[in-house]
């Protein structure tokens, strides 16, 4: 005799303790096997694109913060990479380095809650979460030093950056640079080769190379996936080639491939502030620009590798103090385009840790 | 039928000065039993909740609860006066009764359990001569609660956490009943002071697969991590007790540290020796293998990612009960062939036998896998 079952539906958010913000699943569930997934979005939608149209460019800077609030740096590099090539603004060499190790740091930072939030949707109960938290912490530290704050930073400029950084900065990145490799390797050896861990998060949730690459994702995402495309490499801005790193990429995009990408990743920004760190020249870290940009009419698309993937800012410019048009490419909203095609057929339980693997902020997301 | 043992010691001296033929003997025992279970039971919840919350935030490189008294020792107490005052909701669409009556057909068995766990020599409330038996029906019992909790809150989260629980609690309840027959064997008895006497040397020692088996089935009935899938936090929000709150979570909370309790207590008795130990009076030997226990399964905790409800079952039925059935099997051949063998020779044996048997497993024992076609 066949049992007869019905699928049934769960909303997985906007509250729910593992939607990293106010992502919302409509799963469709028979038993625990996932057979439909319908993300829901926009709880956090706030009209950034339309704000920002209403603001001079250098307003503008503080919006971005508020896009993926766990990587406020990347964002600003991004904005003021588009808005200089709209104006055609120079920076000067050291701003361009500080910028370098800010981003470096940001993308660490980031993974690190990455990838600590992922650990904790497999069930690790706050463990590897708050470990992380304590590297994560030290960046925050470091941030603070530089600009006072430890979440909007709010610290790049059209032309530079807002301050040079103090004098006990760079004493205390080294000492940070020197520890984390260490402290990386503390990582690995806690969880990476789990038992447990290796039967949650392998084979699961892949996504196939051909897939990624057409659903346009990126970032550790894309290259977990096979993909060897790091905007660092294949379009370097700012001074990223004047580096020494690799791209790591996965073998087959499960969860746990990205998750190793992403540990990866970490190690090799540490290398990059290594070598910014040596190199960083004496000097000017802005350069003269009104306070009022008017850039030329125009368009211009400024990009960058965030931690989360490619953040883009497409900006039109009307020959006024504020953009004509303002749009951000939000690397995790992208990413999100696989999400129903990674999640069909596994469980509940595997829901959850694809979910988490995509490492999303919702903030970017629904901007 | 005396159902208690009069020996003397701290817990039941009393009997001593009564005359022996007294009728009243019997319900004195019964009351001061009652009595001191129940503030055994309550104040050693409070005791690990405080241990556990601190010594998770040691695991967590954080401080854990330290603001309210001492090393934050009244953390436990203020909890409770937070939760007392808390409103009590029932779910409008919920099946009231049913929603009202689950915490506590929960949490009586949960509690119930103690009334045969020996604290000292003979001090227990029923010396049942089947009190291992006992145990294990009565802890499968709690399960009713919490399926009932999940059904009554009509709210999805619970039944799936529910339906997860009563899975879970079918198939491990196999092979721990398979691993505690080892000891009983070893034994030659299902009476929980008999087998605290029969061992001068820990069966962890003679049984050191048995005590694996057991720890892991333990967990898993009791709903710990890496088994917590019934209330998987970043799954199921909080699984059967959902829809709980004020004193009726308060339960669900106690029946989950009660468990707790029971299992250490059990996992003492069975394997560790129970309140036998040198120096030391043997009220505070128990307390210590309780609370040692009770450290390596909150140690788990604070370790171990949770696993997936079909790799749950798939390691309850393809890894554990393989395992305790080779193991009750090796252990009945012990003890028929080599009843008269040096223990030392036995625990030498069983080791090896359990290391040769775990790698083996671990080389075509594989979780993972699992995705459906839809």
């Amino acid at each position: 005799m066949a049992i007869k079952t019905e699928p049934f539906v769960i909303n997985i958010g906007p509250q729910h303790p593992s939607t990293h913000g106010v992502f919302r699943m409509r799963l469709t569930l028979d038993g625990e096997v996932i057979i439909d997934v319908e993300p829901i979005l926009g709880y956090l939608h706030r009209g950034i694109e339309k704000l920002a149209e209403g603001r001079t460019y250098t307003q503008n800077i503080p919006f971005t913060d508020r896009l993926d609030y766990l990587a406020s740096m990347s964002n600003n590099l991004a904005y003021v990479l588009a808005v200089e090539k709209l104006a055609g603004t120079p920076v000067p060499e050291r701003a361009e380095y500080l910028r370098v190790i800010m981003a470096e740091l940001q993308r660490i930072a980031s993974h690190l809650v990455g990838v600590g939030a992922f650990l904790n949707d497999c069930g690790a109960f706050m463990t590897p979460f708050l470990y992380m938290f304590r590297e994560r912490e030290k960046i925050l530290d470091l941030f603070e030093m530089v600009c006072g704050q430890r979440l909007t930073y709010n610290y790049m400029r059209v032309g530079g950056i807002s301050q040079d950084v103090p004098e006990e900065f760079l004493p205390a990145l080294k000492k940070f640079v020197l520890q984390m490799p260490g402290f990386i390797d503390e990582y690995d050896q806690l969880l990476a080769e789990n038992e447990i861990l290796l039967a949650r998060a392998k084979g699961v949730g892949i996504l196939p190379r051909e897939l990624a690459i057409n659903t346009s994702a990126s970032g550790p995402v894309l290259r977990a996936s096979g993909v060897k495309w790091d905007i660092r490499k294949a379009d370097p801005y700012s001074i990223y080639d004047r580096f020494e790193f690799d791209i790591p990429t996965g073998n087959f995009g499960d969860c746990y491939d990205r998750y190793r990408v992403r540990i990866q990743e970490m190690r090799q920004s540490v290398r990059i502030l290594k070598q910014a760190m040596e190199q960083l020249p004496q000097g000017e870290v802005r350069s003269d620009v009104p306070h009022l940009i008017r850039p030329p009419v125009g368009e211009a698309y400024g990009h960058i590798e965030a931690p989360k993937g490619e953040l883009g800012f497409y900006l039109v410019s009307d020959n006024s103090i504020a953009p004509y048009r303002f749009h951000i490419r939000a690397p995790t909203l992208i990413n999100l385009t696989a999400l129903r095609d990674m999640m069909i057929g596994w469980k509940v339980a595997d829901a959850i840790i694809i979910f988490g693997s995509i490492d999303i902020c919702l903030a970017e997301v629904d901007r | 039928m005396s159902i208690f043992n009069p020996s003397l010691n701290l817990f039941n001296c009393y009997l001593e000065a009564l005359p022996p033929d007294w009728p009243g003997g019997f319900w004195l025992h019964l009351g001061l039993f009652v009595v001191i279970i129940l503030a055994f039971v309550l104040a050693m919840i409070m005791g690990f909740i405080w241990f556990e919350r601190r010594g998770i935030g040691r695991f967590q490189v954080r401080l854990g609860p330290n603001r309210v008294g001492p090393f934050g020792l009244l953390q436990p107490v203020a909890d409770a006066i937070k939760i007392l005052i808390k409103e009590d909701i029932i779910p409008a669409k919920g099946d009231k009764w049913v929603h009202w009556l689950a915490p506590v057909v929960a949490f009586v068995p949960a509690l119930m359990i103690f009334a045969v766990v020996p604290f000292q020599d003979g001090a227990l409330l029923a010396d049942l001569n089947i009190g291992i038996l006992y145990v294990v029906a009565i802890s499968s019992v709690s399960v009713v609660g919490i399926f009932m909790a999940g059904w009554g809150s009509n709210n999805k989260f619970s039944l799936i956490g529910a339906m997860r629980t009563v899975a879970q609690a079918v198939s491990y309840e196999i092979p721990v009943v398979l691993s505690i027959i080892g000891v009983v064997l070893i034994a030659g008895s299902l009476s929980m002071n008999e087998i605290v006497k029969a061992q001068s040397i820990p069966f962890i020692l003679l049984q050191p697969l048995g005590f694996l088996i057991y720890f892991i089935g333990a967990c898993a009935e009791i709903n710990r991590t890496p088994f917590d899938l019934l209330e998987a936090e970043s799954e199921i929000v909080a699984g059967y007790h959902t829809e709980y709150s004020g004193m009726k979570f308060a339960l669900f909370y106690l029946v989950e540290y009660t468990e707790v309790l029971a299992v250490s207590a059990i996992i003492t008795t069975l394997f560790l020796g129970g309140w036998r130990g040198p120096v030391l009076p043997p009220v505070l030997w128990f307390l210590i293998k309780v609370v040692a226990v009770f450290f390596l399964i909150f140690w788990v905790r604070s370790t171990i990612p949770r696993i997936r409800v079909d790799q749950l079952m798939a390691f309850a039925w393809k890894c554990l009960l393989p395992l305790a059935l080779i193991n009750l099997f090796i252990t009945g051949i012990e003890v028929v062939v080599l009843p008269e063998a040096l223990p030392w020779t036995i625990i030498f044996l069983n080791l090896a036998i359990m290391a040769v048997l775990i790698v083996l497993w671990s080389k075509f024992f594989r979780l993972g896998g699992g995705r459906v076609e839809v």
